[in-house]
């Protein structure tokens, strides 16, 4: 699979762009060309930018990101009480920093996107991004190519930071079926049609790849993020 | 592509609103319950329903009793800070008679406090949200599926009982995130003869009103009211039992923390500790008389909760005491995992 130095990943809030973020930063560090003149494998980093939503985010990975080697920027206020719309500092280190892969996690819809805009200038001067939209058919506004390209235009509105592919992740969670992926498709084919992007990769639970592979292209293994409030099915039931 | 869809929690009663025919929508942003005034400003307008974000909660609230009072399904949301504000509407909503759905994501207090999830509200929302002698009917739902079906259930039983009714949810069901399979939309059929909506000189005008000028009119009032309340508890309460069959303790557990003493009791089990527990669903009605019959059979009762122990003084009142009640409990933001409540499990076995 193709990859540039600088990774971002954008979509409708809950269509999966912090899961994707951590298992493509694992995928990096495992499979890129270092940038870096030192010895060792590739410095990989990811940047939470989410910058509306308090819950659920890259943090809660912190420490299997720890364990592989992957440095993580999130705004200090995460995960505390301040609800402060805060842009981690780091972020324009990551941006300038030539010898790191960065994958970005910009959260928030076009609000979010918004304080992307930042760096667009200097994202677009290096000419090594890619720019994905992430898509889940299963979600309520986006259920149809057209609600999704609504979407995507205002993010590319906010940030001026045009898309250059698509990530079909359309899944319900622990419930995806391998069938409703490969139903997706279509949908997922409109929509590339109708914003003339590719798919670059199709999202899959890791235990349901076997029974795609060859049905589509590029598909994309992902692990879930475990969460406590997961519930446990029934002994006997 | 199968019917569900995968929706957070604030989502799913925001859509189930809409399914229930409730086409008003009032609110002010605040975290964690902003995504229902995010979703409603997206689709109120794309289906001729009203989005309106008030000046405040208060000006919210008081939007609701207006279009209530017309016989219409109307709604505001907030967390906690926004609900105190809220409470002068609901009072005068019970004071009306007007039935409406108030929903609290709950977050930590008091005061400010902070915006990670919270049960603290469970004596505010319990005994009436407001000054006066009143009720409302408070739903609790455990999973993001429950958040959609009692959004509608909420709306139903508001109407048939002329009363406000407030779905409690915390931060964590607000913003977490399953797949749900939404309620078919449905015509709303109760009956509202008592609403404000014209006479076409038809028939005597209908008056909506909180106050009553003679103190023996008032007393009245509030002893019918008291009579209905009365219904609704013998009739409408709702919980759940898991594993009660043999347990010797029983878990008390709602919404978030419901979901991790549920695993924590399988892990318990494992361990061969009878344990099970019942889950209110409905908080107000209290489902006392469950309790009161599971008190014969277990030992002692555990109390699972995100406050410093608010239910458990219900549970106790439910019980009449008989049998010893313990208490569980994160508070500020916090949850407890699963080996917190296996713990707590454990020593009330002891």
């Amino acid at each position: 699979m193709n990859y540039k130095r600088l990774t971002l990943f954008a979509g409708h809030y809950g269509s999966g762009k912090t899961n994707i973020a951590l298992n493509y930063a694992l995928w990096l560090k495992n499979n890129a060309v270092p940038l870096q003149t030192e010895k060792g494998s590739a410095k990989v980093t990811v940047a939470d930018l989410d910058i509306v939503n308090p819950y659920f985010r890259t943090q809660d990975s912190q420490k299997m990101l720890e364990e592989a080697g992957i440095d993580l920027i999130v705004s200090q206020y995460a995960g505390t009480n301040l609800d402060a719309p805060a842009m981690p500092k780091e972020t324009y280190g990551l941006i300038a920093d030539r010898e790191t892969y960065g994958v970005l996690d910009i959260g928030g819809d076009d609000r979010g996107a918004l304080a992307l805009g930042r760096y667009t200038d200097e994202i677009l001067e290096e000419n090594n991004y890619e720019m994905l939209l992430v898509y889940n058919q299963a979600r309520p506004l986006t259920r149809t190519p057209e609600a999704a390209l609504e979407v995507a235009l205002e993010i590319e509105g906010a940030c001026r930071l045009p898309f250059t592919g698509i990530v079909n992740n359309t899944n319900l969670g622990p419930e995806t079926s391998a069938e409703e992926v490969l139903a997706s498709m279509e949908s997922a084919e409109q929509l590339s049609s109708l914003t003339h992007l590719p798919i670059k990769m199709t999202c899959l639970r890791r235990d349901l790849i076997l029974e795609l592979q060859g049905k589509i292209d590029n598909l994309f293994p992902i692990d879930l993020q475990k969460l406590y409030y997961q519930i446990q099915p029934t002994p006997g039931i | 592509m199968s019917e569900k869809v995968l929706m957070k929690g604030n989502e799913a009663i925001a859509e189930a609103a809409i399914l229930a025919g409730c086409r008003h929508y009032f609110g002010y942003p605040i975290t964690p319950q902003t995504e229902v005034a995010a979703y409603m400003s997206k689709k109120m307008p794309k289906i001729g329903g009203t989005f309106l974000q008030a000046e405040s909660e208060i000006a919210a609230i008081n939007m609701v009793y207006g279009v209530a009072s017309t016989g219409k399904r109307a709604m505001t949301s907030s967390s906690s800070p926004g609900i105190a504000l809220k409470c002068e509407g609901i009072s005068y909503m019970a004071g009306a008679d007007l039935p409406g759905l108030i929903v609290n994501v709950q977050r930590g207090g008091p005061g400010l406090g902070g915006i990670q999830p919270s049960q603290s509200d469970y004596f505010l929302a319990t005994r009436g949200p407001g000054h006066g002698d009143f009720h409302v009917l408070v739903l609790a739902p455990s999973s993001v599926q429950e958040m959609a079906d009692l959004t509608v259930k909420a709306f139903d039983l508001a109407d048939k009982y002329r009363m406000p009714a407030m779905l409690l949810a915390d931060g964590t069901m607000g913003q977490m995130m399953e797949p749900v399979e939404l309620p078919e939309p449905k015509e709303v059929t109760a009956d509202k003869s008592w609403a404000v909506t014209g006479t076409k000189m038809e028939r005597k005008h209908n008056i909506v009103n909180s106050l009553y000028l003679k103190p023996t009119e008032l007393e009245e009032k509030n002893i019918e009211r008291f009579e209905r309340y009365k219904e609704i508890e013998e009739k409408e309460c709702l919980w759940e039992e898991f594993m009660m069959e043999d347990a010797e303790i029983c878990v008390v557990s709602y919404g978030i923390t419901a979901r991790v003493s549920r695993n924590a009791i399988i892990e318990a089990r494992k361990q061969g500790i009878k344990v099970g527990m019942i889950r209110p669903i409905t908080l107000w009605p209290f489902p006392k008389k469950a309790l009161l019959l599971a008190a014969d059979k277990v030992k002692s009762f555990l109390s699972v909760e995100l406050n410093m122990g608010q239910m458990q003084e219900d549970i106790e009142l439910a019980i009449q005491c008989k049998r010893p009640v313990g208490l569980c409990k994160r508070v500020g933001g916090m949850i407890p995992s699963p080996e917190e409540v296996l713990n707590s499990i454990k020593e009330a076995n002891k």
